[in-house]
């Protein structure tokens, strides 16, 4: 382990220590919060016991599917942007000020557009995670060097395979950036619509434990979303690495 | 030429939405004339300014807060490498995580009310605030450095004239980052446990179905984000004439 890492740990361990501490002592009274330990053991039993398995998979299918979609028209309409200059001037401001709208507004357009089922939940994942992806393979195709694309003319490859076999391969690096980020956009938009109205998934459960004062239900289920979405992250991250690593071999 | 492309845009986003309108009909969505209407409507209405005058309050002290804290520990964990190195993975965290699962511990800390929205709002802002700040000083070339110590500028002279130059347009990206998550924490701290604001009004819309007025608040909200991201990009684009459109912080995560 690195110096930086061991420095990390420190801090998290020591921020979770003083957590427990005020806790223990009563500083925090169990009314706002309760204590790390207490959390852990907690969502521990909620886990063992299957009672929010369902909401669980619920989210988890939700946002894997948000996540999906979010790569697949993302990577599309990037790569048909790309080679269309004259459409994607145009479009540009759309994608300056699309982070700036506050997403969540549209909610309730959705909701009432595409009914109270999941898909409400999807798409507010999938309209955050979108233009992220969109944005990154545009990124990676605008780095292409003009030297592949006449070794593909050469090789007298059509447009389609062109994309395939040597601009997308090159701008991977990039959409990984953007996966990453559809990854997080997915988890926060999901969660967080769950979380305004909904009838399922864990963002729902939180509410509902809020509403009824239930702290015992409240922060585990917070903590198990914060620990999957880290893990994932993580995750991702060392992966990213990994490849990088082979592409430099 | 950028001015007709805006125009072109908007003309496209106005006939989608008609389209969209022609095709889901008056119960799903009102059209983009009647939407206008309602907003003008709205605008003109006195009971509409209170709520207004709320989000504005509660968003501009988030935003201010934000700005602070945000730069203060931005600047400071950027000044070393080992600090910038042991933060960074923690800021990303911060900024993946779904902070709206926090939002019921920020009631329970704060009580509902004005506190809690701001301090909602706030936690949006700081982290890209932070984190853009942070990487902004960390990347300043050396060179720029070396420049300074051959110049001989006094520590203060080197902080203003080449660190913050240096530094100032990625700042400023982190500040439009910043601005719109903290537009989006403090409307999201207003949809729940809240009695005032444009959040507020949206969730009454929604359990009412008042599709006329989700979409003119909507509208509105869109309109405001949009002309205040759009300045701030102009700056970001004066401040540094080389950095592209879609080039973006998102890119960089």
């Amino acid at each position: 382990m690195s110096k930086a890492e061991l420095i990390r740990l420190a801090v998290i361990v020591f921020l979770i220590g003083m957590l427990e501490a005020l806790c223990r002592t009563g500083i925090i009274p169990t009314i706002t919060a309760i204590p790390p330990s207490a959390m852990f053991e907690a969502l521990f039993k909620i886990l063992a016991s299957g009672k929010f398995n369902q909401d669980i998979a619920v989210t988890l299918r939700n946002v894997s599917v948000a996540i999906t979609a979010a790569m697949l028209v993302g990577i599309v309409l990037g790569t048909l942007l790309q080679s269309l200059p004259a459409v994607r001037r145009i479009f540009d401001p759309l994608f300056a000020t699309y982070y700036a709208v506050p997403m969540y507004a549209f909610y309730p357009l959705l909701i009432v557009v595409l009914g109270l089922g999941d898909l409400p939940q999807i798409a507010i994942g999938f309209l955050l995670a979108v233009v992220a992806v969109l944005l990154n393979t545009l990124n990676g195709l605008d780095r292409v060097p003009p030297v592949l694309l006449k070794t593909a003319q050469v090789h007298r490859l059509g447009l389609i395979r062109t994309a395939l076999k040597v601009r997308l391969p090159f701008a991977a690096p990039y959409i990984f950036t953007g996966f990453k980020l559809a990854v997080a956009y997915s988890f926060i938009g999901v969660i967080g619509a769950e979380f305004i109205t909904s009838n399922r998934g864990i963002g729902y459960e939180i509410a509902f434990a809020y509403n009824n004062f239930d702290n015992r239900v409240m922060y585990p289920m917070i903590l198990l979303v914060l620990m999957v979405v880290i893990t994932v992250n993580m995750s991702l991250h060392h992966w990213e690495k990994r490849l990088m690593e082979r592409r430099l071999r | 030429m950028r001015w007709r492309d805006s125009a072109l845009l908007i003309v496209i986003l106005l006939a989608a939405w008609q389209l969209l309108y022609f095709a889901v009909g008056d119960v799903a969505l009102s059209s983009p004339a009647r939407t206008f209407q309602a907003a003008a409507r709205m605008l003109g209405d006195a009971r509409f300014w209170p709520h207004t005058r709320e989000t504005l309050l509660a968003f501009c002290q988030a935003f201010a807060i934000a700005l602070a804290i945000g730069l203060a520990i931005g600047l400071t964990l950027g000044a070393s490498r080992l600090t910038g190195e042991v933060a960074e993975p923690l800021l990303v965290a911060l900024y993946s995580i779904p902070k709206v699962t926090l939002y019921p511990v920020i009631l329970l800390v704060f009580g509902i009310g004005m506190p809690a929205k701001v301090a909602f709002g706030a936690i949006h802002g700081i982290v890209p605030i932070s984190l853009f700040a942070m990487n902004a000083i960390r990347d300043i070339s050396p060179v720029h450095l070396r420049t300074a110590r051959v110049l001989r500028l006094s520590p203060s002279e080197t902080a203003t004239k080449i660190l913050l130059r240096a530094a100032l347009p990625e700042i400023v990206t982190g500040i439009r980052v910043g601005f719109s998550l903290t537009l989006i924490g403090t409307l999201l701290g207003e949809m729940f446990g809240a009695q005032r604001g444009l959040g507020f009004l949206l969730m009454q819309a929604m359990s009412l179905h008042e599709m006329e007025r989700i979409m003119s608040l909507t509208l509105l909200l869109v309109i405001f984000a949009a002309t205040v991201n759009a300045g701030l990009l102009a700056l970001e684009r004066r401040l540094s004439p080389s950095a592209g459109l879609s080039d973006g912080p998102l890119a960089r995560g």
